[in-house]
Parts: structure tokens; sequence; C-alpha cells
């Protein structure tokens, strides 16, 4: 297949390659580029166009959700500077972080029994804003002081944090249904 | 601008032609065909000037009944009039949950449920497909011409088979499938294009037999669908069901045969629409057996017996709101489609969960078709003067059987299409030579809670170590959220890989066996379409490789200009013939010699687009 698939996904979207993006400017990228490229373009056209056009806007999806999400962006980025972030492999962390961690479920737990909703949905705000914090501090890591193994633990960190969030989402869901 | 002339290469040529499209909405109750005419979108009228064409098939011993005449005839012949097919479709026995109330004789067949009927078994793609081709008549002969193609429309929430059963009935009826549009998008683009809307706008969607709730966000000519939720059995049918129970509780009665039945069941409906209107609504019918029903169904009492439907629409809008990261109070409008959303229940319901009065101001019956109308006049290729864009996503998370029954989400629910995705596996016997793979559809943890889609076997793995072989299972869904699977064994290098369309789906041969015997068509017409079809094809390619020619000749190799040209010729040649096989073939190898040079030309267009934009950054 013949795909100018070298560009990077900032590159794609004419984005200096950083933590910190202007999201703005992303979206607007995105957009110009789905509506070149978006199958809706092509469907009075040939079988060929059509799979072209499915392929790119395929990648386009992809490149965009990979950059719009920060953990996914800056995992992209460490892979682009040729960091693992070992989030399978490397469970070693810190046992500050790990206590914090056990609160959390325990929190977590606790509103669960009590079929508490409004607490679970506390926990779902704080927990973003502690995420939110943590991003601040991967620009710092990334784009200030290149700390590529900080940052890669750092991600490691916000994964575990991810996972939290699914947990109080689908606990969220189970209470409603 | 240049740029928008390289996506539609046709156009830059001498103004076109109008290319019939329409939007057909395939609802559970009733049907509609639009189309786009002189710039406006209209519902297309039968004869008689009804816009709704029931959704009611009746099978006589020598011939097929579709609309009104069949559903006047349902009281008479319940077993042979099928209403409301569109829950059957790509839904297997089981899956009917009140199957056993329904009149009709099911036959239980592996994928999809069938149904037998005096003109022999018939299966929901062939029902829903008797339907389309009512309302692709009636297109046609309203407006004067062939269709290029139509855009129909599905529930959001329609998973895999149901779009697939979809898509397979529209072709048995002879349609060019433009696209899938899920029904709360064309409503949003309905609703959007004609009030300028922009903003975050939730579109509330109650059928007569299925839910969505989709959530988008509107924006300079962009549909973008930030989440979606709903049930695909979950609609008006539901509240007239709670109804005629009602009735039957009251009235004291049980064991009723199957006219009986339809009759009060056609009562209940009639009730529930009067209390749209109306505080109470009568229920007066003489049964078969002599017995009177004479009732009284108040507002109150309507509310008690559907308060647990009511609050079964609440639950999705919730889960929609929080997969888009969205407060209730972020939502700028909600926009109400579906004639289920006249009841004032629901009207209220929905008030009260958004704070603020939900928007009823286009006819809730046609705003989906007119939104299909609208998009299928831009997708045949009709220019349009404000180009928008629609970026819809995958209602239900899409996944791999793994160990233990479990399942492994490959393509998550939400996400934009066209979307891929691809996992690896491994073997887990040394010497394994074989994989069976099965995909599933759903939210559960375990396979047995999903729906299952496919099955196959990857077959060819070179004799491994366990553990050694690399198995890259890639799920692709195009823009219509239909899945295509494929398996790849990359560690030898050796390949084999195997694309599966899911199993509730219509294999190409069955779908023309059906056509042939379908009695529309006499074998001459079949080949008189045919041949019709791929000069119409034939042409199309020319002119657009023509004038992707003239535009970006530069961008030919050395010698592919020459080679090119010849295949023009070629299939000139054989359009000027009685073929059609021979220009389907001619068709085919103009696409593929023309396949480099399309591909140069997309990635110059992408690139295009770029230095557009670094220039406007320089400037800024």
């Amino acid at each position: 297949m013949h795909f100018d698939f070298s560009k990077n996904h900032f590159e794609l979207f004419g984005l200096p390659s950083a933590f910190h993006i202007d999201m703005e400017r992303l979206d607007q990228a995105y957009r110009e580029i789905q509506t070149l490229v978006h199958p809706d373009k092509f469907a009075h056209l040939g079988e060929q166009e059509k799979r072209l056009s499915m392929q790119w806007a395929t990648h386009a999806n992809e490149a965009y959700q990979t950059l719009k999400k920060p953990l996914s962006r800056a995992r992209y980025l460490l892979h682009l500077q040729g960091v693992d972030t070992e989030e399978e492999s490397n469970t070693a962390m810190p046992a500050e972080f790990l206590m914090a961690q056990m609160e959390w479920r325990e929190a977590i737990m606790e509103a669960k029994e009590a079929q508490d909703v409004a607490d679970m949905e506390q926990l779902h705000h704080r927990l973003r804003s502690e995420m939110r914090e943590q991003h601040q501090e991967l620009v710092r890591l990334l784009d200030d002081q290149a700390d590529y193994q900080g940052a890669s633990g750092l991600v490691r960190k916000l994964k575990f944090m991810e996972k939290l969030g699914e947990e109080i989402d689908a606990a969220l869901e189970l209470m409603e249904a | 601008m240049a740029l928008l002339q390289i996506a539609e290469p046709g156009m830059s040529a001498a103004p076109h032609q109008h290319r019939l499209a329409v939007g057909i909405d395939l609802g559970t109750t009733n049907s509609l065909v639009a189309t786009v005419r002189s710039a406006l979108a209209v519902v297309l009228n039968d004869e008689n000037g009804r816009s709704l064409l029931p959704s009611v098939v009746r099978y006589r011993a020598d011939g097929v009944e579709v609309g009104c005449h069949a559903m006047q005839a349902q009281a008479m012949d319940p077993q042979n009039t099928i209403a409301s097919v569109k829950r059957f479709m790509g839904r297997g026995l089981s899956d009917i949950a009140d199957a056993a109330h329904l009149p009709y004789r099911f036959v239980d067949e592996p994928g999809m449920v069938q149904i037998s009927t005096v003109a022999g078994v018939k299966s929901p793609v062939e029902v829903s497909a008797e339907i389309l081709r009512v309302l692709r008549q009636r297109a046609e002969k309203s407006l004067g011409g062939e269709l290029v193609g139509a855009v129909i429309t599905v529930p959001a929430y329609f998973d895999d088979a149901q779009r697939q059963a979809t898509k397979d009935a529209a072709r048995l009826a002879g349609l060019n499938v433009l696209r899938l549009l899920n029904e709360p998008t064309a409503a949003a683009v309905a609703y959007g294009l004609d009030n300028g809307a922009e903003g975050v706008y939730a579109v509330f969607d109650l059928g007569g037999g299925t839910f969505d709730i989709s959530i988008l966000k509107l924006s300079r000519g962009v549909f973008e669908v930030l989440a979606t939720n709903g049930d695909s059995a979950l609609g008006g049918d539901d509240f007239d069901h709670r109804i005629y129970c009602w009735i039957l509780e009251q009235a004291g009665l049980s064991g009723l045969n199957h006219q009986d039945a339809r009759l009060l069941q056609t009562h209940a409906r009639a009730a529930k629409e009067t209390l749209t209107e109306h505080e109470d609504a009568p229920v007066t019918a003489v049964l078969s057996t002599g017995e009177m029903v004479n009732l009284t169904l108040t507002t109150e009492a309507f509310a008690s017996i559907t308060k647990s439907l009511v609050s079964k629409t609440l639950a999705p809008t919730r889960k929609a709101l929080r997969d888009a990261g969205l407060t209730v109070e972020e939502v700028k409008g909600v926009v109400m489609v579906g004639g289920s959303t006249r009841m004032p229940v629901i009207q209220r319901a929905v008030g009260e969960f958004f704070g603020q009065e939900p928007l009823n101001n286009l006819d809730p019956d046609k705003v989906v078709a007119l939104g299909a109308a609208i998009q299928a006049n831009v997708l045949a290729g009709n220019r349009s003067e404000d180009d928008w864009l629609l970026l819809d996503v995958i209602p239900l998370s899409l996944g791999l059987e793994t160990m233990g029954g479990l399942v492994e989400k490959v393509v998550t629910r939400n996400s934009t299409i066209p979307v891929a995705r691809a996992q690896e596996f491994t073997t887990y016997k040394d010497g394994q030579t074989a994989m069976s793979i099965h995909v599933v559809q759903g939210e559960r943890e375990l396979v047995s809670d999903c729906r299952s889609l496919a099955k196959f076997e990857l077959r060819g793995i070179p004799p491994m170590v366990a553990g050694a072989a690399r198995i890259r299972v890639t799920f692709q869904v195009d823009a219509d959220g239909l899945l295509s699977v494929t398996a790849r064994e990359q560690s030898t290098g050796v390949e084999s890989s195997v694309t599966v369309k899911p199993s509730y789906g219509l294999s190409d041969e069955q779908i023309t066996q059906m056509l042939q015997a379908s009695q529309e068509y006499a074998r001459d017409d079949m080949l008189a379409r045919a041949l019709q079809e791929a000069r119409v094809e034939g042409g199309r390619l020319i002119e657009a490789v023509e004038a992707a020619l003239q535009e970006d000749g530069h961008l030919l190799n050395e010698g592919e200009g020459g080679k090119i040209a010849a295949k023009i010729e070629e299939l000139r040649v054989a359009i000027a013939g009685d073929d059609h096989r021979r220009v389907t073939q001619a068709v085919e190898i103009l696409n593929h010699a023309t396949e480099s040079f399309a591909a140069r030309r997309m990635d110059a267009s992408v690139n295009k687009a770029l230095a557009g934009h670094k220039l406007e950054e320089l400037e800024s």
C-alpha cells in the first residue's frame, strides 16, 4: 500500500512533538484532514477510492485519539524517544503510591457496599482532578526536563489511576442499572 | 477550494445532472422515504398523499401486501401479517422475549429467527426488503428515474448483526446503500442545519421498538457524536403492551385467541395515542366471544404502569453523558425524535432530567428520514453549497473470546469510526497449527453475556513451541459501523489470513439467489439491470479518472499515463458492448491500473492541506 505514514502523529496534524499541545489546533487539524479523507466524501466513487479513504480516515482517527488523551500522548511521545513504558512488565511502585492506591480501593469498596452514588461520583471527580495534577507533572518531565525515565514511571502510575477510574465508572453503572 | 475537488473528482468538469438519491427511515412501526429536491429535503408521499408507510407486511399465497392494506388485515390474518419486524433483525429466537405472545410461527434458525408464512419461510431480512422495495418504487415513480443510491437509517444502538441484516435487506430490495446512518445522527443533521445549532446537543430518540440517546457536539459544520447509548428492544410497542396487559387484568380476561389479542392490542395503542391530547382514554371493544370490554385509562394509571419503562430510557441517558465526559448542565438542547416522544410522560421525564424544555420543533416522525435524505444527497455526489462532516461512533465494544470464556475488548464503545485495532495472541500448545477465533460484541466480561458475531478458524500456523506463534487479529469497523476481522500469523513471515463477515450476514450469492427468486425480476430484467448498472459505474469511473488525470497528471509515473489511457479505452469498448461481466471486468482492470496513482493523489491532497496549515501558522 502506498501510504505516506512516515509522518508521526504530531507531524500529521502539524503540531510540535511535545506533551503540551494546543488542543484547539489539534481538533482543527483533525477535522481538516477528515474533511478530505472521510468515507462520506468518497461514497459515490469506486471501491478503490472507498478503501483508500477508509484507511486514511482510520489512520487519522487513530492518530487523533492517541494525541487527544494525555496518557496515550505521553506514551506515544516516549515511544518516539525509543523509551518503553513497561506498563505490563514493570510493577515496582513507590510504597507511598501503593498505599494511596489501597486507600482508593477501600473508598471505592465502601461506596459500593453503601450503594452511595453521590459518594462514588465524588470519588470520580477527585480522581480526575488528581490525574490532572499528574498531567502537569508530565509537562515538566517531558517538555522541560526531557526526563524520559521519570515520565515513564509517571505513565505507569497514571495507568493505575486510569484503572481505578474504570472501576469507579463500572460501579456507577451497576448502581444505576 | 481546490482541495475539495480532489475529494470529488467528477465535479470539476461540466456541471452534473442531479443524481437521484433518497434517505429511508426503516422504522419499527412506520417507514418513510425522503429526498432533496431543489435544495430542500422533502418526504415523498404515496399516491394517496400519505407519507408514513406502516411497516407491516402480509404474505398471501399469491402475493405480498405492504403498508395500510396489510395493517388492516392484521386482526383477520395475524399469522401471515408481520408487524414490527425490525425487532427480529439479526436476532435469534431466544432474543425475542415475548415470542410466545406473538401470533407468528417462528422457525428457530441459527443466527436469525425466521417466520413461517403461507408464502413459505421468510427471514426478517426478506420481510424488511418488502418494505424497502415499496419505498424504492415510490421514490422512483415520484422522482422519475432510477436511484443512484440510498442512505438507510438504523438505531445508533444496533449491533453488528442488526446493521448487517439491514444492509442485506436494502441490497435485496435493489438499493445501492450509500451509507447506514444512525437515526439520532440523521436527526441532528436535519435539526442542526435548520437551526444553525452550535454546542452540545442530546438527541433523545424513542421509536416504536428502539431507543437511542446520542450526545453530539455541533460546531462549524462538524457533527461529532461524543457518545451513544440505548436499548434496541425498547419502544412504543412496550408501552402498548403494558396497556394491553392492564386491559386483560382490569377486564379479567385470559386465553384470548389471536384475533381478539390483536384487537385489544390495537385498542391499547389507540388509548396511548389518545392520552397525548386527553386526560382519559376510553377502551371499548366487543370480542369474538361476545364479551364486552369497557374501561377508561387515566393519565395517572398510564404513568404508573409505564414508570419502569420511562426509567429504562434515563439509565442509558446517564451512561451516554458520562461516556461523553459531560454533565447535564453542559447540554445546550435536547432534540426529541421518534413518534413515542409525543407521550407526555416522556416529555416530562426528559424535561426534568435535563432541566430544560425538550425541543419539539421538527416533526418527530419525519426528522430522521429528512436528515437521511440530506446526507444521501451529499453522498451521491451532488454538490452541496456548504460542506459538513459527520463523525459517528460505534455503540458497543467489540472483542474476542480468550481463555476461560472471558472477553478481551479490542475496539471500545464510542470509538469514532472508521476504526481499526489489532491485538496479538499466541498458541498455548506445542505444535498447534490452528486457532479458533470467536468475535463478540457487548460490554460484559463473560462471552456468554455478549452477542456472538462470528467464529472462524485460522489454519496453517507453522508448528512451533507454545507461545512462539504471533497471531495478529485485526478488527476494522467501516463508516457503516460494520466489522470485518482479519487474522494473520506473522512470526515466521508465513501469512495466512481470513476475513470474515459476521455469521448473521447473507453471502453475496444468497442475496443474488433471493433477488432472482423474487417475483419482481424476470431473468432478462436482471441482465438488463446488471448491464445498466455496470455501464453507469463504468461511465462514472472513466469520468473520475479523466478528471484526476487532468488535475494531477504530474503525479503519474513514467509509462503509467499511457497504460491508464489504454485501460480507459478498453472500458469504453466494453460499455459499448452488451455483456455486463465484461464491463465489470474492465472496471476492475482500470481500478487496478490506477491504484497507486489514486493513493499518491490522496497523500498529495493531505500534504497540501497540511502545507496550507503551516502557511497559516506562519502568517498568524
